[in-house]
């Protein structure tokens, strides 16, 4: 008999599609209350690092060049107080088969669905992760189709989405794309359902142990070039894969004093499932409205308990603007030859801030870069906001108002990160995770796991459960 | 009329506006949730025709045809002259090839 197809019967299902379309059952895992064991999952990937780079480099991905970027330094330096200006280095990650990080996620996941017999896989993305799957698809000889939220209801699409749809097809695989909204989710779920493809989750756990090889690379690379561990590590906060699996890699390499700071671009404002301000964004990822819901609530993807855990990983967590990100784009490319795409220099733009903290013997490095083409580009995305009524001007990127204008900053000088409140977000994620919970007390195993994945304290923990009036 | 086999892009409405259950933003609720695939035509039809089409995984999908040998329009975007600026800054700061 066929299934029923609609809203409902589907998302009924969804438990049982995500069990069949990963090959893994996430209730292994879990404790029945708030906790899971998260170190378990990441294990039963199978995989090692070693393993992990093997695979990796039989398709073209990772070992990317770490670069020094000696003008951009230079000029961070003018800003800076004397002795202080750290060396910044970005690993070239548009270097990678399909041109950034994404193909270290894409690698792993698409290499087991083909060891686990699968004949295809499918990636729900508005972002590189698209390419990065058909890529692999294509390496490993299967079928790839990727969903997309792609436009608003007047069907005009962001020319950062529309390239990378085009890129999936150019890579071989099929694109269905979607106007706003998280319904989504189950046309992803139906489409899993009726193929019986692989779900190449970007929460999957095989995803970011790809990820984890950056972190790794990092670490050895500085060692190899300037003889010490980084002092800062920056990495785009959108999603959360790349924060965990850097900060992972490195932890796996020893390089425990490293400082990771994870940095989104400030869109504060812009609702992401608004159909009228889907096109007043001019970034469509490495943005605030993925980073925040995604630090303080990452079980809501497409698995049921994400492997991108971020606030368990980063010290700092700081915001730039699309100004400051635009300026760095142009920066890159005129001062240090390298045209990369806008949204991966979300990094970058915190980086030349952040370096001025730091002293200048200090090494910071940047985790990627992206490819760059039309659509993904400065020009175009700085032209299709004036063209949505955004104002685009010089001046202080502080008076930034998402949705409105674009700040380019007036000079160098003006670059500055805002950081966020930790603290805050660890309280959201404790609050989003209790429901699990069920209106049980909390064990002594959920208060464990609630520490670890708000890089907290008990007492810290304790203290907010109080607030909350939740016994534990 | 577009001829079977031909490469089209198809459009489909796969939620109605009143159909939309999910926790969604005002402007969102009043809008269909919608679909566009690529494929080849499996019969002869008109633009405006509900067709089915066979996708490049080899999938049938079912909409109205809206375009036959589709292309893509995106580009690098009209002239924004503050890039410019920004070069001229940058370029002036850093002294490329010596004062001037």
């Amino acid at each position: 008999m066929a299934l029923a197809k609609d809203y409902n019967s589907v998302m009924g299902r969804s438990a049982e599609i995500m069990r069949e379309s990963l090959g893994l059952d996430f209730n292994d895992f879990e404790s029945g209350s708030v906790a899971f064991d998260y170190e378990g999952l990441m294990k039963a990937t199978g995989y090692t690092i070693d393993d992990v780079d093997k695979i990796q480099s039989k398709t073209g991905v990772g070992h990317t060049q770490l670069l020094e970027l000696r003008n951009i330094t230079k000029l961070a330096r003018k800003y800076a107080k004397p002795g202080y200006g750290a060396r910044i280095l970005v690993k070239d990650e548009a270097a990678n088969a399909s041109g950034s990080f994404k193909d270290r996620r894409a690698a792993c996941a698409v290499a087991h669905a083909k060891k686990l017999g699968y004949k295809g896989v499918i990636a729900a993305t508005s972002g590189n992760y698209g390419a990065a799957v058909a890529s692999q698809a294509a390496m490993q000889g299967m079928k790839c189709i990727i969903v997309q939220e792609c436009y608003d209801s007047h069907g005009v699409g962001q020319p950062e989405i529309v390239e990378k749809a085009r890129k999936c097809e150019a890579l071989g695989a099929e694109v269905i794309q979607l106007t706003v909204g998280p319904e989504l989710f189950y046309e992803h779920l139906s489409v899993m359902e009726d193929s019986g493809y692989f779900n190449a989750s970007l929460y999957s756990p095989f995803g970011i142990a790809g990820v984890e090889t950056l972190g790794y690379e990092i670490a050895m690379d500085c060692r190899e070039l300037y003889g010490k561990d980084p002092e800062m590590v920056v990495c785009t906060q959108a999603g959360g894969g790349m924060v965990t699996g850097t900060a992972r890699g490195l932890i796996k390499a020893g390089a425990t004093d490293t400082t990771v700071v994870a940095a989104s671009i400030d869109l504060t404002g812009l609702h992401m499932a608004s159909d009228e301000q889907f096109n007043k964004k001019s970034c469509t990822t490495g943005h605030t409205g993925f980073g925040v819901p995604h630090a303080t609530n990452p079980d809501t993807g497409d698995v049921p308990r994400s492997a991108a855990r971020p606030l368990r990983y980063m010290d700092r967590y700081v915001t730039t603007t699309q100004g400051e990100v635009m300026y760095m784009t142009e920066m890159l490319a005129n001062l240090e030859g390298l045209e990369r795409g806008p949204a991966g220099n979300t990094a970058l733009a915190a980086a030349f801030s952040l370096a001025q903290e730091l002293p200048e013997d200090a090494i910071l490095v940047v985790t990627e870069t992206e490819y760059t083409g039309a659509g993904k580009h400065i020009q175009p995305q700085l032209d299709f906001a004036r063209d949505n009524g955004i104002e685009i001007k010089f001046g202080d990127p502080s008076e930034d108002v998402p949705g409105k204008n674009i700040v380019l900053p007036a000079n160098p000088g003006l670059f500055k990160v805002k950081d966020m409140d930790l603290n805050h977000l660890r309280k959201s994620l404790i609050k989003r995770s209790v429901p699990r919970a069920n209106g049980k007390k909390l064990t002594a195993e959920d208060i464990e796991f609630l520490v670890a994945d708000t890089r907290s304290d008990e007492a810290f923990v304790k203290s907010v459960l109080d607030e909350l009036g939740v016994e534990y | 009329m577009v001829k079977k086999d031909t490469w089209v892009r198809i459009h489909s409405v796969i939620l109605k506006a009143e159909e939309r259950t999910a926790k969604l933003p005002e402007d969102t609720k009043h809008v269909d949730f919608e679909m566009w695939v690529k494929g080849s035509l499996k019969e002869d039809a008109e633009i405006g025709d509900e067709v089915t089409v066979i996708t490049a995984t080899g999938r049938e999908e079912k909409g109205t045809l809206i375009e036959a040998n589709p292309y893509y329009t995106h580009s690098y975007g009209k002239f924004v002259p503050e890039i410019i600026e920004i070069d001229k800054q940058l370029r002036e700061i850093m002294q490329f090839g010596g004062e001037n």
